[in-house]
This record gives structure tokens, C-alpha cells and sequence, in this order.
């Protein structure tokens, strides 16, 4: 149990922490995200056990790793939807694990999440989605909300589809909106669940340019969970193969291509 | 060992404490299996409605996400309601006609439908309609947002779904209920009256002036209000089943199904006990 000089001087912590990120655009010097030692397990199965990734700003992570590997588990641990079991997640160097949930949703709007099937609300018209963290968390009027809308659906190629309901629309089309609505709040970090994942090669590839596009434009920190090799190499710096709960490998593709491990090696050609 | 012919009949002796290690039999197992289940759920049910509470009094208080909700599930409502208290209504005035001619007290009539309808019919069938319409809907739509990861995804986006999907149904469904039910009221005694003047001509004025001779304002305030009991259970309920939906369609089928069956029972369960309540304190 916490001593209560300890929680007041969390809590403080917290506070500051919090203001200077919000302060500082949701950025901050030093790396972006790091993680050391996460451990999840789901009743006896272990799933991520001793995960340890650093992301600096600017930079792409690819996580890579079999089905139920743990690599979406991963990120939901980032943006605190899971708690690990122990370690130690900090974003721009704020330790995120024992924050309380309003903190924590300061934190939130700071980083953009792709969910693998894009999860927009179903209720709400291509443009409610995009506006929807506006709505909530700017003190933009409603012109105002409507311009950075448009905005952000024509940097997603999706201008012409404002008034669409997300049933509507295409996997890619959901995906690119699901982009835009992540944008929303110029997030200093950006998470992306699988985004090529059930899309044809060419509606993937126009994805991958659009994430490369929006990288530099936004000049974030990624971290894409993926399967899809050929989107790893176009749009991340670096890759790291999860493999039994652990971080079999980190570095570059040419790295990873090169590696004497037999189950890097196996990975890479049966995805290659 | 005790001989069959010794063997007295089962009871709990002490040696019972040594076979504690025994296997349970399976009835046993599967009773305690129901219980232990029965525990768990109640015990998550109170977790739900303290993180309801707690994201309550937090800022933003989500009030267009409100007034949309008590459209949804208030306003949307009023017809089935409608329609229901009015079949219930007509009824009545025939079914009690008879009883009611039997014992020379047709007179009594309007003043029978109306006390049954304001102190009982109204607010159970409103309960029961509502928590049909209702409980299915809000456990099938926030099932579906739940396996869709759109939950997910308003949480992540920083926004407390507690307060935003939950809270807001919640307090429309506590702030709808009394309303429609005095709409059922309303409709039930109207045609209650129209059957009645099929059957023998009685003005409508008339009708009423005797069916609230006897009528106070109390007789309409407690029932009517402990339907906003109703409204928290089936509010209550529908999400805390919609927002733990897991699995796929399936999920999503069976949350909607238990909406409807837990809200209806827990809405019966809770008019036997106001009653009770309201016996005490409006006597």
C-alpha cells in the first residue's frame, strides 16, 4: 500500500507532468514512449512477458509477431484500455501505469489510435466521427470544428465523404477516416492497430503512403502493429519481432533479413 | 464402517468434517457453480454502478448526449406505451364490467379502472414495455459498440464511456419512465371510457369526475414515481449487460436477451417490494 506522502507527491507529479505535455503539444524531449519489463498474462497464459521498447519522436516502430503474440495487447497497454500485471510504460517520460483515469485522459488526447477495423461509431456520420474528440476537448467553435474536420478528411482523401455513415464505406475508406478522427487532436504519438489488415495490395499501399504522408507532415512518434511485411519495411525506421511473449529481435529490416535466428528467419520468409 | 442394517438416516455429524475433501457430488457442484455466478454478477454490477456514479459528478456532464437519449429512449418509447396502456384500459372496463354488474356495483366502475390503472397496471405495464424496448436496445447497441471496439475507442480518445454511453441512458431512462407512465395512465382511463360508452353511453366528464371521486394526489404520486425506480434498473441494467458483451453476434444476441430478461425480472421483483414501501408511508 502507498504511504500518502507518496501519493501526494504522485499526484503532484501527475499534475506537472501532465501541464508540461499539454503545454509542450503533447511533446517533450527525450524518447516518446518506453516500455521495460511489461508482463500481461490473461488467466495462465502469459502474453507479453518482459517487454522492453524504446520509440524516440519522429520515429516508426513496426511490431511484428504471430497471431496472439500479444502485439495489440500492447498497445491497448499504452493507452492505458489494459493495465499490465508489472512494469513500467512512460510517455514523454510520464509513468502512465498508476495514473488516475482524469490524468490518464490528459495523456489520451495526446496520442492517436487506428483500431485493426477502424471502430468508428456507427451512429454517427463520417464527419460526427472526425469531430467527435473536437467536440470534446477543443473550445473550437462550430465553424471552427467544421474547418479542421474537412481539413483533416482531405489529408485523408476523404473530403467528398462528410456525410456518409460509416456503413457506407469501404474497409479502406473507414480506415482512412479512422486515421483522420486519430489526427484530431494533433496527437504527438500515433498507434496504429493493424492498418493494412484485410485490405486489398493497392487500397494497402495507398494506406502505407498515407501513414508516410501524415508522418511527415505531423512529425510523430508510431508505433504500427502489423503482419504485413512490405508495409513494416515502407513505413517503419525500425522492427521489433515479438515471439513467445518476448522481443525476439529489434532493428532494422536489413537487420531483421540478415538475423542467423531461425524463427526470424522463418518469420521473414514466410511473409516476404 | 457402519453394517447396512445400522445406517440411520443422513444428517450432518461430525464426520462429516473429515469428508470435506470428498469430491461434491455434481448437483452440488453445479448449484454452487450457479450461486458463485449469481454472486460474481451482482458483485460486478455494483463495480458498474460505482464507476457510474463516480464518472457522474465529473465534468463534462454530456448534456446534448442526454437530451439525445431521452429522445431515443423516452420519446421513441411513447407509442408502444401508448398502445399498451390503452389495450390494458379497455380491458379492464370490460372485464370488470361484468364482475362488476354481477354485484350490483356498476357504478364502481370508473372508479375500479382508474384506481387499478393509476396505482398498478400503469406503472408495471410501462415497466415491462419499456424494459422490452429499451433494455433490448441499449444491451444489443452498446453489445455491438463493446465488439466492434467502438468503447474502446471513445475511451481511448479520452473520453469516460461510463459518463458518455452509461450515465446518460441511465438518467433518461430514471427521467422518461414517470412521464410515459402517466401517458399509459392516461391512455388506459381514456379507453377504459371509450369501451364503457360502447357497451352503455357515459360522458367522458362524467367518467372522470367519478372515477377520481375518491382519488387523492398521493395515489398518483408514489406509484407514478417509483417508476423511476424502473428507470434505473432497466437503464442499469441494459448497460452494464451491453457494456460486457463478449464474443461476436453471439455476444451481442445474448446481451440483448438478458437486458430484456434480468430488467423485467428485477422490475417485478422491485414493484413487489415499493408497494410494500408505499403501503407504509402513503397508507
Amino acid at each position: 500500500m502507498m504511504h500518502p506522502q507518496q501519493e501526494a507527491l504522485l499526484a503532484v507529479g501527475e499534475s506537472a507532468a501532465t501541464l508540461a505535455i499539454a503545454s509542450s503539444g503533447g511533446k517533450s524531449d527525450g524518447p516518446a514512449v518506453i516500455l521495460r519489463g511489461l508482463h500481461k498474462s490473461f488467466g495462465s497464459q502469459i502474453v507479453l512477458d518482459g517487454i522492453a521498447l524504446t520509440v524516440e519522436s519522429g520515429e516508426t516502430l513496426a511490431v511484428l509477431g504471430r497471431s496472439g503474440t500479444g502485439k495489440s495487447v500492447l498497445l491497448k497497454l499504452i493507452i492505458g484500455l489494459q493495465k499490465p500485471d508489472s512494469g513500467s510504460i512512460c510517455i514523454h517520460g510520464q509513468e502512465i501505469t498508476l495514473l488516475h483515469l482524469d490524468a490518464m485522459n490528459e495523456i489520451r488526447k495526446k496520442m492517436g489510435f487506428l483500431f485493426q477495423q477502424a471502430a468508428l461509431y456507427d451512429s454517427l456520420t463520417v464527419e460526427q466521427n472526425v469531430a467527435f474528440p473536437l467536440k470534446r476537448h477543443t473550445n473550437m467553435t462550430e465553424p471552427e470544428q467544421g474547418d479542421r474536420v474537412k481539413e483533416l478528411l482531405a489529408g485523408v482523401g476523404m473530403e467528398g465523404d462528410l456525410k456518409k455513415m460509416p456503413s457506407d464505406l469501404s474497409g479502406g475508406m473507414q480506415k482512412r477516416v479512422g486515421l483522420a478522427r486519430a489526427l484530431a487532436l494533433e496527437p504527438g504519438i500515433l498507434l496504429l492497430d493493424e492498418p493494412t489488415a484485410g485490405l486489398d495490395p493497392i487500397t494497402s499501399g495507398e494506406i502505407d503512403e498515407l501513414i508516410l504522408k501524415l508522418q511527415e507532415e505531423h512529425d510523430m512518434a508510431s508505433i504500427v502493429v502489423t503482419h504485413d511485411l512490405h508495409s513494416a519495411k515502407t513505413i517503419a525506421n525500425r522492427l521489433a519481432l515479438l515471439h513467445q511473449g518476448k522481443v525476439q529481435i529489434e532493428g532494422s529490416f536489413e537487420e531483421l533479413e540478415k538475423s542467423g535466428n531461425a524463427f526470424v528467419a522463418e518469420f521473414m520468409k514466410r511473409d516476404s | 464402517m457402519m453394517s447396512p442394517d445400522t445406517r440411520i438416516p443422513r444428517r450432518w455429524t461430525s464426520l462429516d468434517a473429515g469428508q470435506a475433501a470428498l469430491p461434491m457430488p455434481s448437483t452440488l457442484v453445479s448449484v454452487w457453480s450457479v450461486i458463485n455466478h449469481f454472486l460474481e454478477w451482482f458483485g460486478d454490477l455494483g463495480l458498474f454502478a460505482w464507476q457510474v456514479m463516480r464518472a457522474a459528478v465529473r465534468r463534462p456532464f454530456e448534456g446534448r448526449e442526454l437530451i439525445r437519449q431521452l429522445d431515443e429512449l423516452g420519446s421513441k418509447s411513447l407509442p408502444l406505451v401508448a398502445l399498451a396502456g390503452a389495450a390494458i384500459g379497455a380491458v379492464l372496463s370490460l372485464e370488470s364490467r361484468s364482475s362488476l354488474v354481477r354485484f350490483g356495483a356498476k357504478s364502481m366502475l370508473p372508479a375500479a379502472l382508474v384506481y387499478s390503472i393509476i396505482h398498478e397496471t400503469g406503472p408495471i405495464v410501462t415497466g415491462l414495455v419499456v424494459s422490452g424496448r429499451v433494455g433490448a436496445g441499449i444491451g444489443a447497441e452498446l453489445g455491438s459498440m463493446k465488439v466492434t471496439e467502438q468503447i474502446d475507442a471513445i475511451e481511448a480518445s479520452g473520453v469516460n464511456p461510463y459518463k458518455f454511453l452509461a450515465f446518460t441512458r441511465i438518467v433518461a431512462c430514471i427521467l422518461m419512465l414517470p412521464l410515459l407512465t402517466l401517458a399509459a395512465d392516461f391512455c388506459g382511463v381514456l379507453f377504459g371510457w371509450i369501451a364503457e360508452t360502447l357497451v352503455e353511453p357515459v360522458s367522458f366528464l362524467r367518467f372522470i369526475n367519478q372515477g377520481f371521486a375518491g382519488a387523492s394526489f398521493s395515489d398518483f404520486l408514489a406509484p407514478t414515481l417509483r417508476t423511476a425506480v424502473f428507470g434505473l434498473i432497466i437503464g442499469m441494467i441494459g448497460c452494464f449487460q451491453g457494456m460486457r458483451t463478449k464474443g461476436g453476434t453471439a455476444g451481442v444476441g445474448f446481451s440483448a436477451t438478458s437486458s430484456v430478461v434480468l430488467s423485467s425480472l428485477f422490475v417485478i421483483l422491485a414493484d413487489v417490494i415499493l408497494v410494500k414501501f408505499i403501503l407504509v408511508f402513503f397508507p
